[in-house]
């Protein structure tokens, strides 16, 4: 059109000319957009799929799993990685087929046009590589290491949201900020420090180029000049100065894609990672569906929590428990009541020995089967933002509203729970934090009994509730689940005393096994325990 | 009005630009320049490629290089001054944006850690928490690209189109009017579009905040998850929320990938319009209308359709970066939404400093004396009174409620003198855990008075007040570093030897010494790998270590056996002796030492006594205390 306006100026011609061009402009219009919105589904969509892929690998894990990454590490995983990955991978779809197309079109071009001074490239293009093969050498372990005190950083906010009533307790403010700034510093010494090396890409290819078109134009012209066109004529001269040219844009686009790849591969290593990652208890080949009953026993169990620990935190364990027995565990500040418990709904498997319900090992059974008839309550607990009933459901998502309020009705949580302007639909916060510590064990409580379970184990669920309310519980509890074995785990004396019998747990062993009188005669923990709880104040001052 | 300053667009831009000049006062500029250097000097060497061309295009035939040899050596020469010049400015700025882009991440992030600390505690208690740890991360991120790639284009591209813009004027004006309407079209488009594409971007960045939260919580309570076989349940709320992430990412990459094809072809249009344009001016023989007053011709309208197409270009160029533009101010829109929370609230004019006891008179003084006292200035008379720090807790008729019309605390007075042990028992849920809030204000009272040595609460400085008292709070927060760390948490400047002496003082040695690496042993999240009681035990120490005139216990000793309670108890009331303790705990042989033992049932006083009294009285807590045997 250019060429019309300079020959002559047909305004015929240009308005043809100018509706073939507004034409294609529009299907190129079309075409752009359809492209830009398939990128924009594709890309998001692989970051849906990452996220997804993670998170349902991460609901597999076993609590042994779980006790190996941090959740600030996953989360970070699940949120900076992919969006790095994400980054990437639209930015290839953009450019790495047109880029690397445009490279070799140009390379193919310079040689079969540009003749002899294309041999320019062979001597350029390894010193290209072996710049980028050191930029990536040195990055790439910058990359490993600064993503592990990311990992830090968030965890130390994560820490600081959850203890921000210890912090401002302890007016610590100014030193988390402290402690936290130095953390800043550090991801950013470590990423500046990455990313000043990658910005060198850039540079590195130009230069490469800059060589190329010095060489050209001062060899080339004198090798025109001198064999007089023959050796090497004009048109190899522009061409090769051209695709030269186009080389070095398709350099610099592709640049770009390094830098961001360099990036996205360390991400994509963590992502991996954590879809890898196996659970480390799996279900068996035949699994047995169905509970028998309730009784549960323990023969020579050992256990330890990491392979390498040289202390056994259970000792050769024996126990039977009948199905229907109520039984209580108590003992010392880390005596491995916890630990015991947990191997009956097998969140750990046992290091040695063999831990049966109803009569089969527990690692025979269909894991959601077995753990759907044992409940636990957890001493750590957790209630999850959502309303009471919400939370209530997860005992059971089908529960009617009776059911709901029979169970908390049980778990004596029915009281408060309608004293609340919005009773049943009351808004739970994060971890229960609108609720007092009794009040959300209730609910823990009340949570598990919806399972309607063979076995129930309470461990300590009971610690923030007044004794009044703990007897009311325990009573319902041996009135409407008669058939349901049930261990509970506390520290007075007073939520254990009527149970069928009592375990004493010492250091990881069974320090001794009774009824309450028995023990009380016989068991020399049991009774300081009791004394020291009960009668002791009284007696003296009776 | 806040809000207003940061619903603004521009104004979010513009703030962004100002705090990063604030980060970088030096810096930024010196890039500005270099980008701007960079940008001529790239463009400079295609006209020396062109004479050496030119050059040899005329003598090749004559084969005398020596006739051009100094000309052309003497192009090359300065080609490659100018190919050093660019790469010098291009690695200066490269390696100066590597600083400005990281640095400016960091900043902000300090920036948001500071304000978050000074939040009230209901900020916590009301968000969730991973969608507050996504300010950190996902927020973050979207500065990263914009400001790393998308400013110095920005920068260049705007520098082209004015200059080329001005040279238009120059020119023609007639055409630039053409430009002008293309230019209007575009910003309409923008706005259209672009409008859509930060509406999703913004939902884009709540909802990444969301699925975050959802993770986090999830992550949380990962273990509560497989005791209830809740994974496929967990799954599924998971997809739905990943799902409208997915959506609402998608529909604003949509709209900023559209809108990039948009403005290139209205640009394409632009082009014909502006030829044609010049045709017609051309054929009519329009008089000129211009700056140069140069006469239309061809001579105007060729270089003009060439500016054109530069001006084209640049647009282009800067239709890739929007995407990460709209991005980073729907990011920093929610960056300045935490920078900008109301902090919490503090009018306090007491302080807590040292004094020294001379003739019966308390004398301030800058070294630690062990002895503090309550600075009290009077704005009255401009007096200053000294109150030695005592821990004479009293409440006055207090009422309070957490939430409008749900009162929790009705009426509630009390006092506790220095070297007494207040213990407050009754049903969970009556409100002692809240009393301990109020005492050091992380809640402010709704009617009533609290005093501290005589002083109301509400003059002290939340800082002092809250360093005068000590608290074991009933959910144990433990952070990541070693046990030794931990207890030191208490008193920063405490030696390895106070705090081991603090830990055998509350009978929490003998365990941690069985620990793999004893005191080194590292604690990981919030201390998964003890039991709940050592936890609690820790934690007991870290409160010991500080040392505190006033200390509060809160279900300090609720999982810990009454072996070991007892000598946490012990320890407790050596270190405590002469000083006020509260103690809250329902294990009522932890309460029966005390006193004074104050029932507490829905938010009211109902007893108060110390223990043979109060089972004298054979009330509630004659009740609670043998409520078990009653039952039976
Ligand atoms: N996930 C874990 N990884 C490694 N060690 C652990 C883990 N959980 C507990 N331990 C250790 O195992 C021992 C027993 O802990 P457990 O929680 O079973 O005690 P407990 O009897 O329940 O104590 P408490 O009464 O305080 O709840 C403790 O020494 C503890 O440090
Ligand atoms: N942050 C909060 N926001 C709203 N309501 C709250 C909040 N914290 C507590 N509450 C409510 O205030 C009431 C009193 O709670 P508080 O924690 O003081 O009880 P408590 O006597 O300490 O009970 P417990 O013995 O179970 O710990 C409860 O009904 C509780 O639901
Ligand atoms: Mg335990």
């Amino acid at each position: 059109m250019v060429n019309e306006i300079k020959g002559g100026c047909d305004l015929n011609t240009i308005i043809k000319y100018g509706i073939i061009l507004i034409i294609l402009a529009f299907l190129s219009l079309t075409f752009g957009g359809v492209a830009g919105s398939t990128s924009a589904t594709a890309a998001c969509g692989f970051a849906k799929n990452l996220r997804k892929d993670m998170f349902y690998s991460i609901q597999n894990y076993s609590f042994e799993n779980i006790d190996k990454f941090l959740t600030s590490s996953l989360i970070t995983r699940m949120t900076t990685d992919v969006t790095n990955v994400q980054n990437a991978y639209m930015m290839l779809i953009r450019v790495a087929v047109r880029a690397p197309l445009m490279l070799v079109f140009a390379f193919v071009m310079a040689f079969v046009m540009g003749g002899r001074m294309a041999w320019i490239f062979l001597v350029v293009v390894p010193i290209l590589a072996i710049g980028l093969g050191i930029i990536i050498y040195k990055t790439f372990p910058l990359f490993k290491k600064v993503f592990t005190k990311y990992d830090a950083l968030n965890k130390s906010i994560q820490e600081n949201i959850k203890g921000m009533r210890v912090v401002k307790s302890f007016v610590r403010e100014d030193y988390e900020k402290k402690k936290f700034e130095a953390a800043a510093q550090d991801v950013y010494a470590d990423f500046t420090r990455a990313e000043r090396i990658l910005a060198l890409t850039g540079p590195l290819m130009q230069f490469c180029m800059y060589v190329v078109m010095i060489f050209v134009l001062s060899f080339g012209s004198y090798t025109i000049i001198t064999s007089r066109g023959l050796d090497f004529d004009i048109g190899q001269f522009s061409a090769i100065l051209t695709y030269n040219f186009m080389i070095l844009v398709s350099l610099m686009m592709l640049s770009m894609v390094f830098v961001m790849i360099t990036l996205a591969a360390e991400s994509a290593k963590r992502i991996v990672e954590v879809i890898n990652e196996k659970s480390t208890l799996t279900n068996p080949e035949n699994p047995v569906y169905t509970v028998k009953d309730g009784s549960i026993s323990f023969e020579n169990v050992s256990f330890k929590y990491s392979k390498k620990a040289e202390r056994m935190v259970l000792a050769n364990i024996n126990l039977q428990i009948r199905s229907g027995e109520t039984i209580g565990i108590i003992g010392g500040t880390g005596s491995s009541k916890s630990s015991l418990i947990q191997l009956i709904p097998r969140l750990y498997d046992a290091t040695e020995g063999t831990v049966k319900v109803g009569g089969v090992d527990v690692r025979n059974y269909d894991l959601e089967a077995l753990r759907n008839q044992v409940a636990v309550v957890l001493q750590k607990n957790v209630l999850f933002s959502g309303t009471i009933k919400e939370n209530l459901r997860w005992g059971n998502k089908d529960a009617s509203d009776e059911e709901l309020v029979e169970a908390c009705r049980l778990a004596c949580a029915d009281e408060f729970i309608n004293q609340f302007p919005n009773g049943y639909d009351t808004y739970v916060e994060q971890g229960g934090a609108n609720l007092s510590g009794g009040q959300k064990q209730r609910l823990c409580i009340a949570r598990a009994l919806l399972k309607k379970p063979k076995i129930l184990i309470l461990d300590d669920s009971t610690s923030a509730v007044d004794t009044r309310t703990d007897a009311k519980i325990r009573k319902a509890l041996r009135e409407y689940m008669p058939e349901t074995t049930k261990i509970i785990i506390a520290q007075r004396t007073a939520s254990v005393e009527d149970a069928d019998r009592i375990i004493v747990m010492d250091r990881g062993s069974i320090n001794g096994i009774g009824i309450h009188k028995q023990l009380l005669a016989e068991n020399a923990i049991y009774r300081e325990i009791y004394y020291s709880q009960n009668k002791a104040g009284d007696q003296s001052e009776n | 009005m806040k809000t207003n300053q940061v619903k603004n667009k521009k104004g979010i831009i513009l703030r962004l630009f100002k705090d990063i000049l604030e980060f970088y006062p030096v810096m930024l500029p010196v890039v500005i320049v270099c980008i701007l250097f960079n940008a001529v000097i790239s463009s400079i060497p295609a006209v020396f490629m062109q004479n050496i061309i030119a050059i040899v295009e005329k003598s090749w035939q004559s084969g005398d290089w020596n006739a051009v040899k100094e000309n052309i050596l003497y192009l090359v020469f300065i080609l490659g001054i100018f190919y050093i010049l660019s790469l010098v400015s291009g690695i200066i700025y490269n390696q100066m944006m590597a600083f400005i882009t990281q640095g400016t991440l960091k900043k902000f992030r300090v920036k948001m850690f500071n304000n978050m600390q000074t939040l009230p505690i209901k900020y916590v208690d009301t968000n969730n928490h991973g969608d507050i740890m996504s300010y950190y991360t996902n927020d973050i991120d979207t500065l990263r690209q914009m400001i790393s790639q998308s400013f110095p284009q920005l920068l260049v591209s705007s520098v082209v189109v004015i200059t080329v813009f001005g040279i238009m004027i120059y020119f023609c004006i007639w055409l630039t009017l053409v430009v002008i309407l293309g230019v209007i079209a575009m910003l309409f488009v923008t706005k259209r579009v672009g409008g859509g594409s930060a509406k999703y971007f913004i939902r884009q960045q709540k909802a990444l905040g969301h699925m975050e939260g959802f993770a986090e919580e999830m992550m949380n309570g990962q273990k509560v998850i497989k005791v209830f076989c809740h994974e496929e349940e967990s799954k599924k709320d998971f997809d739905k929320i990943n799902e409208s992430l997915f959506n609402d990412s998608r529909e604003a990459n949509r709209y900023a990938n559209i809108l990039g094809p948009i403005l290139n072809n209205i640009g394409n249009v632009l082009y014909v319009f502006v030829a044609i344009t010049g045709g017609i001016l051309l054929i009519t023989n329009a008089p000129n209308f211009s700056l140069s007053g140069l006469a239309m011709g061809i001579s105007i309208v060729v270089p003009f359709l060439n500016m054109t197409k530069q001006f084209v270009g640049n647009i282009n160029q800067v239709s890739h970066q929007i995407n990460a533009v709209v991005m980073g101010i729907a990011g920093a829109q929610r960056i300045y939404d935490l920078i900008d929370e109301e902090p919490e609230q503090d009018n306090g004019y007491v302080t807590l400093v040292n004094v020294r006891e001379e003739n019966g008179q308390l004398i301030e003084c800058k070294e630690r004396t062990g002895i503090w006292a309550w600075k009290h200035p009077h704005s009255s008379d401009g007096s200053v009174t000294y109150t030695k720090l005592a821990g004479d807790v009293r409440l006055f008729n207090v009422d309070f409620e957490y939430e409008p019309g749900k009162t929790v605390l009705h009426d509630v007075s009390l006092y506790a003198k220095p070297g007494q042990k207040v213990a407050f028992v009754g049903a969970t849920g009556a409100g002692k855990t809240t009393i301990t809030n109020l005492l050091n204000r992380f809640y402010d009272i709704a009617d009533g008075k609290i005093r501290y040595d005589g002083i109301n609460i509400n003059k002290i400085k939340k800082a002092d007040l809250r360093r005068a008292i000590g608290m074991v709070l009933q959910d144990t927060n433990l952070f990541t570093g070693t046990v030794m760390d931990n207890i030191r948490y208490g008193k920063l400047d405490a030696t390895d030897d106070e705090c081991i002496a603090a830990a055998k003082l509350v009978g929490a040695d003998d365990f941690i010494s069985r620990l793999p690496d004893g005191y080194y042993t590292m604690i990981t999240e919030n201390g998964a790998n003890l039991s709940q009681g050592q936890r609690q035990l820790i934690s007991i120490a870290r409160a010991a270590v500080a040392d505190p005139p006033v200390m509060i216990l809160d279900e300090a000793t609720s999982s810990i056996d009454t072996r070991t309670e007892a000598i946490v108890q012990r320890g407790m009331d050596a270190l405590m002796e002469d000083r006020t303790v509260f103690v809250i705990a329902h294990r009522l042989s932890t309460v029966k030492n005390s006193d004074v033992i104050i029932v507490l049932d829905h938010g009211r006083i109902i007893e108060r006594g110390n223990h043979e009294e109060l089972l004298a009285k054979k009330g509630q807590y004659y009740q609670l205390y043998t409520g078990a045997f009653e039952l039976e």
